[in-house]
């Protein structure tokens, strides 16, 4: 291919069109000015959402790769403007999201010499990210490019950030595209050991109390069918971690609930009661194994995971498999007999219909008194016919939203499971609305989370995002709250929240919105929010001093949830 | 679990900023790295690290699959001290007009296979390699002859006993990265 001579900045534009980019979460400013000056020559190559912070621009391209499956871009300038993209950063470190982050940087003359919005962003972002790297010469931007983009989306994903110094931008060269399709010290999908594979099949074969969790890793693989086989043909019960829910439907035979702190009854008991666990792409989060010393010490334990370094980081195994998901699990299902396993998988619903009865029909059916947000959540999951994305905030409107919703299509779940983000759901949600227009995006979030990045109503506005957003309002941060309640003798020590007028915000930038009050109401508002096909504010006023129930207190055994 | 003293052998590529990368994955654990040396390796474009430091086998094991799992990294191995040969090179400035007084200096260095790399009217440079209690043996000898005025060793230099190919094969085996790590 012949070269042409382009500027470094027009040469980053046409290098992202290489990658199929063709949305950026974006911000202009001082050190990325000759970015957004070829831009504006390429409006119809991007669509440039421009959001209102730019910690709203990485959480808007974690949303976008999250529910797309593709890597999401973010431009910013430098200084602040990378600086306020570090949570979303790490973020999308600890969640494995694939996004690429362009900062600008001063120019390579006056580096190290604190120049105006000069701050050492490689330095900074080297423990956040897959790969961080500074273009100094535009002669470096096809290949930086291709580079970012491959290491951002294969093996297991994670953000890459590109510094990018202005001298660069502007500089004019002779371009040529570049593709990068290997690393030489990066292997991205370690092949699978066939001798693990046929131990794991043995293991299997043999069990009594086979019982599989299903962890990102198998959403990030595209590995639900190859799941779905799996535990099908060797009647595996599976449990989903909440980074995961969508990785099988809610009301797969199968399908047991959701592991964690805060998830269902059977699957923390049994996770104890189990002869073999399967892991499939987790990591044994803290969240997931309560009290790590009393973690399913009965049990064999086979790993299977893409990243070398999550085998024995916090739970050691029997068998450990590094491979990709989508190769290891056809392997396995090739290899195990056929089962049923009738009576394990009953006594998970035997423990399920305890939690049913004493804590989740109180909660979805509650009758009288205020309104829950179990309710909400499983009414808005099932007016959509159980298909939307959730996105949801960190907290209450979390946990609640992740019990109660219901799945029937992958990647269909977007929540901030290993940072805990506040504020991750509002930009995020935006970010999915965007990467999937014709799929209903519904965030739940709470009045804590909705005001930390409240200022991306401007950007729904703006982009007209058919978002729809669940407030739901305790005028606590609940989740706090909920344990000074428990474990700090009820001193709700700075919980309680004084609240503007959330419709009256959501007016100001000319968002639909409704208050819901009295239970009476709350299926027409559900209704008018979903059959209104803007964004739409659904303001649910909801009971103050509600519990999310069941838990495992910190540091407790996984098999020892309480109710109340 | 027990402190040993752990050698980590780090390859990865030349590039700015690698070292910080490295000693990040022991910033975030407080883990205190005792020596480390950084140099080119045998490979062109490759450059070694070698890091010892006391920890407990079972971090040491994890930070050590940490580094290994980063994208610019080829390799990395650690190793108790009986899995390696390693030494440290360590220079003694001693008083040369000490030395004229008293006869004992030279006697400790010839004594310790030591050499003397320079000497000049006020002072002399004495070379020694060895492994750390000879080295600082060496120096407690000098310090009680009161002749030292500066004293500066380095951090451990080491290659595995267990037999391997040669370095270029085994960075670039397929597998390695799974491999990496006991």
């Amino acid at each position: 291919m012949g070269k042409e001579r382009i500027s470094g900045s027009e040469a980053l534009l046409r290098s992202l069109i290489n990658e199929g980019v063709d949305t950026i979460f974006g911000y202009p400013g001082g050190s990325i000015m000759p970015v957004f000056d070829a831009l504006y020559d390429y409006k119809d190559k991007f669509r440039n959402v421009l959001v209102r912070h730019e910690q709203g621009a990485v959480h808007a391209a974690q949303g976008y790769a999250r529910s797309s499956g593709k890597v999401g871009l973010c431009i910013v300038t430098s200084g602040p403007g990378a600086t306020n993209t570090l949570t979303g950063i790490s973020d999308a470190m600890l969640d494995s999201t694939p996004v690429v982050v362009i900062a600008g940087q001063v120019s390579t003359a006056v580096l190290g010499t604190d120049a105006f919005q000069e701050i050492d962003f490689v330095g900074i972002t080297q423990p956040i990210t897959k790969w961080s790297y500074q273009i100094r010469r535009p002669e470096d931007i096809p290949w930086a490019v291709a580079r970012a983009f491959y290491i951002a989306g294969t093996g297991r994903p994670g953000p890459v950030v590109l510094d990018f110094n202005k001298d660069a931008q502007v500089a004019m060269f002779d371009y040529e595209p570049a593709t990068v399709d290997s690393v030489r010290s990066y292997i991205p999908y370690p092949a699978p050991s066939s001798a693990a594979i046929e131990e794991a099949a043995r293991l299997i074969n043999e069990a009594e109390r086979p019982f599989l969790l299903a962890g990102q890793g198998v959403e990030l693989g595209e590995a639900h069918e190859e799941l779905k086989a799996l535990v099908e043909k060797a009647g595996i019960p599976v449990a989903r971690t909440m980074m995961a829910l969508s990785a099988l439907p809610s009301d797969h035979p199968h399908c047991v609930g959701m592991l964690g702190m805060h998830g269902n009854y059977g699957p923390n008991v049994n996770t104890n009661k189990c002869d073999l666990l399967i892991a499939v792409g987790m990591r044994f989060s803290d969240r997931v194994t309560g009290r790590i010393s009393e973690y399913a010490r009965q049990a064999k334990i086979i790993h299977i995971d893409i990243d070398h370094a999550e085998i024995n980081k916090n739970v050691t195994v029997d068998l450990p498999i590094v491979g990709d998901c989508k190769e290891v699990l056809p392997m396995l299902t090739e290899l195990v007999r056929p089962a049923e396993h009738r009576e394990w998988i009953e006594s998970f619903r035997k423990y399920n219909s305890i939690e049913h009865e004493r804590v989740i029909a109180k909660a979805i059916n509650p009758g009288e008194g205020p309104i829950l947000m179990g309710e909400v959540a499983r009414k808005v999951s099932e007016a959509t016919g159980n298909s939307a994305i959730l996105v949801t905030d960190v907290g209450q409107n979390q946990l609640m939203s992740a019990r109660y919703f219901k799945f029937t299509q992958p990647h269909s779940i977007l929540t901030s499971g290993g940072l805990g983000t506040m504020g991750y759901g509002l930009p995020a949600a935006i970010g999915a609305k965007i990467a999937m227009p014709e799929r209903t995006v519904c965030l739940f979030t709470g009045d804590g989370g909705f005001q930390m990045n409240i200022q991306e109503l401007g950007t729904i506005m703006e982009q007209g995002a058919a978002v729809k957003m669940i407030l739901l309002n305790n005028n606590y941060l609940g989740n706090v709250r909920q344990w000074q309640e428990m474990f700090f003798n009820h001193r709700y020590s700075w919980t309680p929240m004084h609240n503007p007028d959330y419709n009256l915000i959501a007016s100001g930038y000319g968002i639909a919105s409704r208050l819901v009050v009295e239970r009476s109401e709350l299926d027409d508002a559900i209704r008018e929010m979903l059959e209104t096909p803007a964004p739409f504010l659904l303001h649910v006023a909801v009971q103050e001093e509600a519990n999310v129930m069941p838990m495992t207190p910190p540091g407790a055994p996984v098999d020892e949830m309480i109710f109340e | 679990m027990e402190k040993k003293l752990f050698t980590i052998i780090i390859y990865t590529e030349n590039i700015a900023g690698m070292l910080n990368q490295v000693t990040a994955e022991f910033t975030r654990r407080m883990m205190n790295i005792d020596t480390i040396t950084a140099s080119s390796s045998s490979v062109e474009g490759v450059h070694r690290y070698t890091i010892s430091l006391w920890g407990e086998e079972d971090s040491v094991q994890k930070v050590t699959k940490r580094i290994a799992k980063k994208v610019d990294v080829l390799k990395a191995d650690y190793y108790t001290d009986s899995e390696i040969f390693f030494q440290e090179v360590a220079l003694y400035k001693l008083s040369t007009p000490k030395m004229l007084e008293k006869s004992s200096i030279s006697r400790i260095i010839r004594h310790n296979n030591a050499r003397v790399i320079e000497v000049n009217a006020n002072y002399s440079v004495v070379e020694v390699t060895g492994q750390t209690d000879t080295i600082m043996a060496l120096y407690d000898e000098f310090v009680a002859q009161d002749c030292v005025l500066q004293f500066v060793k380095s951090g451990r230099v080491a290659v595995p006993r267990a037999s391997q190919a040669a370095l270029g094969e085994l960075l670039f085996d397929e597998d390695y990265k799974r491999k990496a790590v006991k």
